[in-house]
C-alpha cells in the first residue's frame, strides 16, 4: 500500500508539473495578434496587474454576475487556498511560522470549501441553464472535490489519523525515501482522490488556473493607438506582401 | 418588410431569464455566399470535399495563431455566469444562444480531436465528432452572435464568445461555407470603395446635395469635400452616413463641427467606408486588406489626421486594430491619436468653447443614449478608461437639456447589443434581430414610460439601421433613433448663421 501510494504520488507530481508546464509554455508561445482587452480596461501595466489581482483574488467579473455563484465559488476557492496552505505543514520541517498561525483557520476553511462545493453542485443540478452546459466530468469534478474535503474533515473530527506518520511519509518521499503510510480508510480515499486530481489537472478544465493569467481580454494594456502591437506571424505576412 | 413568420416577444417590465427551450432557433441560418464572393476573399467557392480534414486543420492553425482561442477553449469551467447574459438567449430561450452553449459547439470538436480527455473519453467530457450536421449548426449559431462581448464582461476568465464566433466563421469560410451578407459586402467594398457600393460620382452628388441643404437651412456655406488633396483631416465614416436617415443627419453634424473648428477635411472616395467586415468573419488577412485602404487614402491625399465617424464595430477596428493592421502611421501629425473618433474631436471643440451651441434647439426631445456594444466594450475615447462611455454623454448633455440614462444593467460596459451587429444586419436574419433586440427595447420602453423619453441616440451605423427596422416591431416609431451628431447639428449655431433661434427648430428632424 505505501509503495503504491509513493509511486502514485511521484507519478502524479510529475504529470502535474510537466503537464502544466507544457500548457503554460503553449499559452506563452501562442501570440495574441490583436489588442482585445474587454474595456473599460487599464491603460498601464500596473493597472493590468491590479485588474488581474482583483480577478484572481476576488473574482471580480463573477461578482458582477450571479451573486450566488460568486459566493459559493469564492468560498470554495478561498477555502481551498487556506487548506492548501495549512497542508504545507506536511511538507516542511520545521513548519514556517505563518503556516503555524493559520492552522486553526484552515479547519474553518475546510468547512467553507465543502459548503461552497455543495452549493455549486446544487446549482449545477437545479438551474436548468447550468445543467444544460454540464458534461458528466463537470459533476465528477465537484464530487471528487467534495469527497476530498469530506475525507479530510473526517480525519480531523471523526477517525483521527496519525498525522505525524503521514508527515514522515511525505517528507521522506520528497527525498525519494519510501516510508510507511498509516492505512486509514479516510486517508486512503483522501490521498487517492488528490492524486487523481493532480493527474487530471493538465488535461481538464482546471486549466482555468493558468488560463486566467493568459486571457487577452484581461491581461492586455489598453494602448493600441499609442503603441503598435503586432504578432510575429502577422509581421511575416506583412513583409511577404510588401 | 414586416413579413413576420415569427412572433415578436412581448415587452414586460423586466427581461426575465427564460427557461431554456432547446432548438427554438435551429431553423435560422443566413443565406450562403455565392462562389465568386468567396473566391474574391481567397476562400474556396463552395464547400470543399475534404471539409472534415480542412476544418480541423484550420482549427489547429487558428489555435496556434490566436492565444485567445487556445486559452478560451481550455479554460471554461461551465460556471454558468455567462448563460443569461446574451440578448439572443434572452430573446429566444435557445440554450445554444447562451454564450457558453455557443462556444461549446466548437469546443466539443476541439476536445474530440485535440485533447487527451476528448480523444479517449469523449462522452465524459462532452466531446463530439465533427460531422456535416456540426457544420450546419456552426453556420446557424455562429451567425446568431453579434460579437458584442457582453458575455466576456461577466466571465471569470474573460472568455469572449466573439473570438470563438470569429474563429468558427473563419473555419467555415476556409472550407467554402461563407455567409452571403458579409462576404458580398467585403467584395463590394474592395471593388467599389464602400459597403453600399456607392461609386465616386454618386458620392460627389450626395455631398453636393448636402452642401445645398445646409446652406438653404442656415445661410452658411458649409463644405462636404470629397477627395481634396492636402486637407488636414481624412474623415472615414460608414457609408450609411451618405444617404440614410438618421445617419446622414450625423454627417451633416460632422461637417458643421469641422467648419466651426476651422479645419480643412475631406472624405475619400477610395476609402469611403469606415466599417470593416473582415472582423466579423474573423479573417485577419481580409481585415488587413480593408484597413490598408485607409492608409493608402491618407497617404494619397496627404492628410495629417484621420477621424472616424459614428460607427461601432468600425471604431473597434479603427481604435484597437488599425495601428496593428495598417500602421505605423508615423506620416501623420504625432500630436493627435491615430485615429480619432469624431466625438473626441467634437468634445474637444466644445471644451475649448469653439462651438456656439443652443441647447434649446433640442428641447422638443428627451434623450437617452444607447451604448454601442463594440464602442463600450472594445474601445476607448479620450485618455481615460471609460471615456467611450462618458464622452458621448458629455456631448449629448452639451447640446440637449433633457437627458436620462436607461437602467444601469443595460448601459455602459453592460450594454445590450442592438441585435444587429457582427454581420447580422441582413433581412434573412430578421427573426434573430428582432428577438435579440428585446432587452434593449425593454429598457427603452421603460424610460419612455417612466421618464418621458422621446428619442434614443446612438453612435453606430449598425445600431441606427437596426433600430430603424426593429422599433416598429415593438410598437415604437422608427424615427425615435437619432445620431449624436444630429443633435449636435441641431444645436450648433454657425458663425454668420442668419437667424439663430426660430428657424432651425423644425429643419431636419422629420423623416
Ligand atoms: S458576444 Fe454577444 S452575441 Fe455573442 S454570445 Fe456573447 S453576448 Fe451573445
Ligand atoms: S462564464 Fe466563462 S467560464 Fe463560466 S460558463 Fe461562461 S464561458 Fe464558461
Amino acid at each position: 500500500m505505501s509503495l503504491f501510494y509513493a509511486l502514485l504520488f511521484i507519478v502524479a507530481t510529475l504529470v502535474l508539473v510537466i503537464g502544466l508546464a507544457r500548457k503554460i509554455i503553449q499559452y506563452a508561445r501562442t501570440p495574441a495578434p490583436l489588442k482585445i482587452p474587454t474595456t473599460p480596461a487599464p491603460v498601464t501595466q500596473t493597472g493590468v496587474v491590479l485588474r488581474l489581482f482583483r480577478e484572481v483574488v476576488f473574482f471580480e467579473s463573477l461578482f458582477k454576475s450571479t451573486k450566488w455563484t460568486w459566493l459559493f465559488g469564492w468560498m470554495f476557492h478561498l477555502g481551498l487556498f487556506l487548506v492548501l496552505l495549512r497542508h504545507l505543514r506536511y511538507f516542511t520541517d520545521p513548519v514556517w511560522l505563518p503556516i503555524q498561525l493559520i492552522q486553526p483557520f484552515g479547519v474553518y476553511a475546510g468547512y467553507a470549501m465543502v459548503i461552497g462545493l455543495i452549493g455549486l453542485l446544487v446549482r449545477r443540478i437545479f438551474v436548468d441553464r447550468v445543467r444544460y452546459i454540464s458534461a458528466p466530468s463537470d459533476f465528477l469534478w465537484l464530487l471528487i472535490l467534495i469527497f476530498i474535503g469530506f475525507s479530510g474533515l473526517m480525519m480531523k473530527f471523526v477517525v483521527h489519523t496519525d498525522v505525524v506518520m503521514v508527515k514522515q511519509f511525505f517528507i521522506g518521499l520528497m527525498g525519494l525515501n519510501i516510508g510507511t503510510l498509516p492505512v486509514d480508510f479516510p486517508l486512503i480515499v483522501h490521498l487517492f482522490l488528490v492524486a487523481l486530481l493532480m493527474l487530471l489537472f493538465p488535461f481538464s478544465k482546471l486549466l482555468h488556473l493558468p488560463g486566467i493569467f493568459f486571457s487577452p481580454t484581461r491581461n492586455q494594456v489598453d494602448n493600441p493607438r499609442e503603441k503598435r502591437h503586432i504578432a510575429p506571424w502577422a509581421k511575416a505576412m506583412e513583409e511577404q506582401q510588401n | 418588410m414586416a413579413k413576420a413568420d415569427f412572433e415578436t416577444p412581448e415587452l414586460q417590465e423586466f427581461v426575465d431569464v427564460p427557461e431554456i427551450a432547446e432548438g427554438t432557433m435551429a431553423h435560422l441560418s443566413p443565406f450562403v455566399a455565392k462562389a465568386d464572393h468567396n473566391s474574391d476573399l481567397n476562400f474556396p467557392g463552395e464547400l470543399v470535399d475534404d471539409w472534415h480534414e480542412k476544418a480541423l486543420a484550420k482549427l489547429d492553425d487558428l489555435r496556434s495563431r490566436y492565444r485567445s482561442l487556445q486559452v478560451f477553449l481550455d479554460s471554461c469551467v461551465k460556471c454558468g455566469s455567462c448563460t443569461d447574459k446574451c440578448h439572443y438567449f434572452l430573446g429566444t430561450k435557445d440554450p445554444k444562444n447562451m454564450p457558453v452553449g455557443r462556444q461549446d459547439l466548437l469546443r466539443k470538436v476541439y476536445r474530440r480531436y485535440f485533447t487527451f480527455a476528448g480523444k479517449y473519453f469523449p462522452k465524459l467530457v462532452g466531446a463530439e465528432d465533427l460531422t456535416r450536421e456540426t457544420l450546419d449548426e456552426w453556420y446557424s449559431y455562429y451567425h446568431q452572435c453579434s460579437q458584442c462581448r457582453r458575455c466576456s464582461v461577466f466571465c471569470p476568465y474573460g472568455i469572449d464568445t466573439a473570438e470563438i464566433s470569429m474563429a468558427a466563421r473563419e473555419i467555415l469560410d476556409s472550407i467554402g461555407y461563407g455567409q452571403k451578407y458579409c462576404n458580398e459586402i467585403i467584395t463590394k467594398l474592395l471593388k467599389v470603395g464602400n459597403n453600399l457600393g456607392l461609386p465616386g460620382p454618386a458620392l460627389a452628388d450626395t455631398l453636393e446635395g448636402l452642401e445645398e441643404d445646409v446652406e438653404d437651412d442656415t445661410g452658411v456655406a458649409v463644405k462636404y469635400p470629397l477627395d481634396v488633396k492636402g486637407a488636414e483631416i481624412l474623415l472615414v465614416t460608414p457609408s450609411a452616413d451618405f444617404f440614410a436617415e438618421p445617419h446622414v443627419d450625423g454627417l451633416i453634424g460632422y461637417g458643421k463641427v469641422f467648419h466651426e473648428a476651422g479645419v480643412t477635411w475631406t472624405i475619400s472616395s477610395y476609402a469611403s467606408e469606415a466599417a470593416n467586415f473582415g472582423m466579423f468573419i474573423g479573417s485577419y488577412e481580409n481585415m488587413r486588406r480593408v484597413a490598408l485602404r485607409i492608409r493608402k487614402a491618407a497617404l494619397d491625399l496627404g492628410v495629417k489626421r484621420i477621424v472616424f465617424g459614428e460607427c461601432g464595430h468600425a471604431w473597434r477596428v479603427a481604435y484597437a486594430f488599425l495601428n496593428t493592421l495598417a500602421g505605423p502611421f508615423d506620416f501623420l501629425d504625432p500630436n493627435y491619436p491615430v485615429p480619432q473618433h469624431i466625438l473626441e474631436f467634437t468634445w474637444e471643440q466644445i471644451q475649448q468653447g469653439k462651438l456656439k451651441l443652443d441647447k434649446s434647439a433640442n428641447d422638443d426631445k428627451v434623450l437617452t443614449f444607447h451604448d454601442s456594444c463594440n464602442v463600450a466594450r472594445a474601445t476607448r475615447m479620450g485618455n481615460k478608461p471609460g471615456g467611450q462611455l462618458e464622452i458621448p454623454r458629455n456631448v449629448i448633455k452639451a447640446v440637449c437639456n433633457n437627458f436620462v440614462d436607461m437602467h444601469h444593467d443595460t448601459i455602459g460596459e453592460r450594454t445590450f447589443c442592438c441585435g444587429g451587429g457582427g454581420g447580422l444586419l441582413t433581412d434573412d436574419l430578421m427573426e434573430i434581430r428582432v428577438k435579440g433586440a428585446l432587452p434593449r427595447m425593454t429598457a427603452l420602453k421603460n424610460v419612455i414610460e417612466e421618464q418621458n423619453v422621446t428619442h434614443m441616440a446612438a453612435v453606430c451605423a449598425i445600431c441606427k439601421s437596426q433600430f430603424t427596422k426593429v422599433l416598429p416591431y415593438y410598437g415604437m416609431e422608427m424615427d425615435q433613433i437619432v445620431s449624436v451628431h444630429q443633435l449636435v447639428s441641431e444645436a450648433i449655431i454657425l458663425t454668420g448663421q442668419e437667424s439663430d433661434e426660430e428657424e432651425d427648430d423644425n429643419g431636419e428632424e422629420d423623416e
